[in-house]
């Protein structure tokens, strides 16, 4: 488990989010808003785990969020809408996924690991816009949200909030519990020097392996969770630029701790949305305020706290 | 092997044997049917000029490099065609020649990942590793045995050069190998680290089986126990140190540029 001390702005930010809903944050929209933010926290967290855990960075994550939410797709059309089976498919769906792809990729590393994990969502993308049984490139629009234990529970705003708010903080547990670990300890050491891991009798590539595949079960049930919060897929989850989003949330919050993951994806989604009311051209803004977060945060957003101690000592 | 005399006369059945080991790149014959035997207790020292080919010697045993043609046998089976880290689960420890320590870990977490590796499955997912008493005491009592415990918090990337090349010894004692292979452990170290370096050596042989690639020739005459001379890929002397130093055919190629 995190230290206290360490654990103190995560807290916070999980209590934060818990009270959003009696704090003036209640309304439909905002909720959704938040929603949509903690479910791509969940796909970020695992992320988090390959590139400030495994050093691998993967510009292809969207496609195993994508092939989660597809799970739910395909199960719709077949009229199985229970939970119970609905968030196994899509965890264990998108898990083999990264497995098989990920039995290659992670054989390498740095350009050629970025570039292998783009070619397989590449193909996952276009898969996805050729199954004219679900839509094809027009998507497929939900019957309903999925049921737990036959009831439609997920319909209720509130009960949604909670229910990504827990999942966010177990998935947040879960990556600080993986990187402590011995196992993360043998993936982070692999990631500072591989050739002095395998000196030691250890070789990276199971290890890789693994955190790829939880990574992806990670995604997978942030794809479950997307489809019922959207009611609605298409190929475009799965889509390069969504995987670019995922990266730039994880570096934008910080590589250093879990957090960091969340962070980024609430900053990155909140400010897409306010500078989205604000003008029609955000982009132009958004780009450069991201280009300026990553030359002057040095930690992130998760870093900032202990940046903004050390300017006030200096 | 019958043409060589072993590193050390009664002192058991070798820990590695190297059997007309050959490695080319392209034109140039860079290990030339090399065969060597180490004893398993003491320093075995391997000299030769620049461009000998010592290092690419380490990287054929540690595993880092196939050779062309030949055999390595080590602890009894032989390990030719095995990758570095089987090699390294078998109980064959490396130092490198440029440091490879972990420069985000602290000195402790370097060592206690060395422990790691001997210490049942690492595939363990829920206990924090870096509260594990298994793991860091031997860890400590690596660090102290190299004169290290008192730097044990500090992160190897901020560890000078002489305590960086500790620290490699600390990782490599900690896997409790059956042969530590040391290249050039003394580069780059001043001169009072170069001596607590020789010295901790001298403590280590009376334990381990040790193959030492130096260029600093004090420290090879003060510590080996059988030297091995490297000149153009071939073994041209193996013996006692006193008897090398005698050899008219190690003077003439090697030891004459400089004595």
């Amino acid at each position: 488990m995190p230290r206290w001390r360490e654990a103190a702005l995560p807290l916070l930010l999980f209590a934060l989010l818990g009270a959003a809903p009696w704090i003036g944050f209640g309304e439909g929209y905002v909720l959704s808003l938040l929603a949509r933010a903690m479910i791509l926290g969940i796909a970020a967290l695992g992320l988090h785990l390959l590139v400030g855990g495994a050093g691998l960075v993967s510009l292809g994550h969207a496609a195993l969020l994508g092939i989660g939410a597809y799970a739910v797709v395909v199960l719709d059309a077949a009229r199985v809408t229970e939970a119970v089976w609905v968030v196994p498919a899509s965890i264990l769906g998108a898990a083999l996924f990264a497995l098989l792809t990920g039995a290659v990729a992670v054989r390498t590393s740095g350009v050629q690991f970025i570039m292998i994990t783009l070619a397989f969502a590449q193909m996952a993308f276009f898969i996805a816009g050729s199954l004219s049984v679900y839509g094809g490139d027009d998507g497929y629009t939900l019957y309903g949200r999925t049921e737990l234990f036959g009831r439609r529970w997920l319909e209720d705003r509130l009960v949604f909030h909670y229910l990504c708010l827990a999942l966010l903080a177990g998935a947040w547990a879960l990556v600080g519990m993986l990187l402590a670990s011995r196992f993360g300890r043998v993936l982070r050491a692999a990631r500072e020097n591989a050739l002095r891991v395998a000196a030691l009798g250890f070789n990276p590539v199971p290890y890789r392996l693994l955190a790829y595949v939880i990574a992806g079960g990670m995604a997978g049930l942030a794809g479950a969770l997307l489809a019922n919060a959207t009611e609605f897929v298409a190929p475009s989850y799965l889509a390069w630029q969504r995987s670019g989003d995922l990266l730039f949330m994880v570096i934008l919050g910080g590589l250093g701790a879990p957090h960091g993951a969340v962070l980024g994806a609430l900053a990155m989604v909140l400010l897409e949305e306010w500078l989205g009311h604000w003008t029609a051209h955000w982009r132009l803004i958004f780009g450069p305020l991201l280009i300026l977060a990553v030359l002057f945060l040095k930690g992130g957003l998760a870093g900032l706290p202990a940046q903004l101690r050390g300017a006030g000592r200096g | 092997m019958a043409d060589l005399p072993p590193a050390r006369p009664g002192a058991g059945t070798p820990i590695l044997a190297l059997e007309g080991l050959r490695k080319r790149f392209g034109g140039l014959t860079v290990t030339d049917d090399v065969s060597l035997a180490v004893a398993p207790r003491g320093i075995h020292a391997v000299i030769g000029p620049n461009g000998a080919g010592k290092t690419t010697l380490i990287h054929q045993i540690s595993g880092t490099l196939r050779p062309d043609a030949g055999r390595i046998r080590f602890a009894g089976r032989e390990i030719t065609h095995l990758p570095l880290h089987r090699r390294a689960r078998l109980g064959l420890a490396r130092s490198f020649q440029i440091t490879a320590v972990l420069p985000g870990f602290s000195a402790l977490e370097n060592v206690a990942l060395a422990v790691q590796a001997g210490a049942g499955s690492s595939f363990r997912f829920f206990r924090p590793a870096a509260g594990e008493a298994r793991l860091n005491e031997p860890a400590m009592a690596a660090l102290e045995q190299v004169g290290l415990a008192a730097r044990a918090a500090v992160k190897a990337g901020a560890l000078s050069h002489g305590e960086k090349r500790q620290l490699e010894l600390a990782i490599a004692l900690a896997l409790r190998p059956k042969l530590l292979l040391l290249d050039e452990p003394l580069a780059g170290a001043g001169p009072e680290e170069t001596e607590r370096l020789i010295a901790l050596l001298g403590r280590l042989k009376a334990d381990y089986a040790i193959l030492l690639v130096e260029h600093d020739m004090q420290a090879v005459f003060a510590l080996a126990d059988a030297v091995s001379v490297l000149v153009y890929g071939r073994l041209i002397a193996s013996g006692a140190p006193a008897a090398i130093r005698a050899d008219p055919a190690v003077r003439a190629a090697y030891l004459g540029e400089d004595a």
